[in-house]
């Protein structure tokens, strides 16, 4: 490496021992990984995407069976999971822009309540299915078991419920051991402001879960 | 290497404030009827909340132009997959007055078949299942 290349980091940042040598910057470095953490998230778009082409399909054939179906959905608990996932989000660019100011402690703090967030997002969905499963509100005809007043098709709306929350959950759970390397790597003091990639990933897959939650609270709480 | 950076807490917490209440607002606007628009409005306030996170907590506003490239394209694909499926559903079903759909048709045929079968023997098939 020459010294001329260098000179990119505004002298202020040193050059990370995470610097792979085939890349001629740490900003190439950067930048390919950032292109391919897009790339894995367009496939978690389309992923989803299928889901929600097949809630739409099914709710055009069954609109009543949906709108009935969905009360049985605490809108409350809703709204609470999406306000702790947008401050979740809030607390993980914050944590990006503390690795990129080289603020250390503010970055351990800010990984802290975003892992917190999430879990408690996990807790009140536990709450929520097990009160359905209570009530036989299960996803699929076989396992759908509830007798009280109904419209003909309810179970659809439930399957669709399950499968797309539950994606959703899988998700998180693999946010919460993204973000805890990640937390372990922070005290370990891996990340400075010449090198913070992996911070930044982490960064753009959980605000994707939030993302898609944002589209999902409507379509399944809030049927009018 | 953006090394130095700027603080950008400000924006950060305005984005949050903003996301926040739209999200009281969608929520409000599920209370009103609008008829079949209120789908079309839910889906315009998550598209707004969906497009703040992406441009702000996700740096796209910013960021090199290729990574928004990279993640429109998958919801251009999205578009037309959601777009051509629901104009398949929400055409179905909705022939003419007077005339029958092709799965309507089908399950007439069955019932008729059905009633004719029973009209040809009706005493020989109640009474045998009795006797054994």
């Amino acid at each position: 490496m020459s010294v001329a290349e260098h000179t990119h980091d505004h002298g202020a940042a040193e050059h990370s021992r995470f610097q792979q040598h085939h890349f001629t910057t740490a900003e190439q470095q950067q930048d390919a990984s950032k292109i391919g953490m897009w790339l894995f998230l367009v496939t978690e778009v389309l992923l989803f995407g299928g889901l929600f082409v097949g809630y739409g399909m099914t709710q055009s054939r069954f609109p009543e069976a949906f709108k009935s179906a969905h009360h049985h959905l605490q809108r409350e608990l809703g709204f609470l999971n999406t306000v702790v996932l947008l401050i979740s989000s809030f607390t993980m660019v914050m944590a990006v822009q503390a690795a990129k100011l080289n603020k250390q402690k503010q970055l351990i703090i800010n990984l802290w309540i975003t892992i917190a967030c999430a879990c408690a997002f996990l807790v009140v969905k536990y709450f929520e299915y097990s009160h359905k499963y209570h009530d036989g509100l299960l996803p699929f005809k076989a396992f759908y078991s509830y007798t009280g007043k109904q419209v003909a098709g309810e179970f659809h709306f439930f399957t669709f419920y399950f499968m797309m929350t539950g994606l959703h959950g899988i998700h998180i759970v693999g946010g919460i051991a993204a973000l805890g390397w990640i937390l372990k790597r922070a005290y370990q003091g891996d990340f400075t402001n010449a090198y913070y990639t992996p911070v930044d990933l982490a960064g753009l897959y959980w605000h994707l879960v939030d993302l898609i939650w944002i589209y999902l609270f409507p379509l399944l709480y809030l049927i009018s | 290497m953006s090394g130095h950076g700027h603080d950008h807490t400000k924006l950060y917490l305005a984005t949050l404030g903003g996301l926040i209440l739209l999200t009281f607002i969608t929520v409000g606007a599920s209370y009103v009827d609008f008829g079949s628009a209120n789908v079309v409005i839910a889906m315009a306030i998550a598209t707004v909340k969906a497009s703040l996170v992406a441009l702000i907590f996700m740096h796209l506003k910013d960021d090199k132009p290729v990574n928004a490239v990279i993640f429109t394209s998958s919801l251009v694909f999205l578009g037309i997959f959601l777009g051509f499926c629901m104009l398949d559903a929400d055409s179905r079903d909705k022939v003419p007055t007077g005339h029958l759909t092709y799965i309507q048709q089908l399950d007439l045929d069955e019932a008729k078949k059905a009633e004719k079968a029973k009209a040809a023997n009706p005493p020989h098939a109640a009474p045998a299942g009795e006797h054994h």
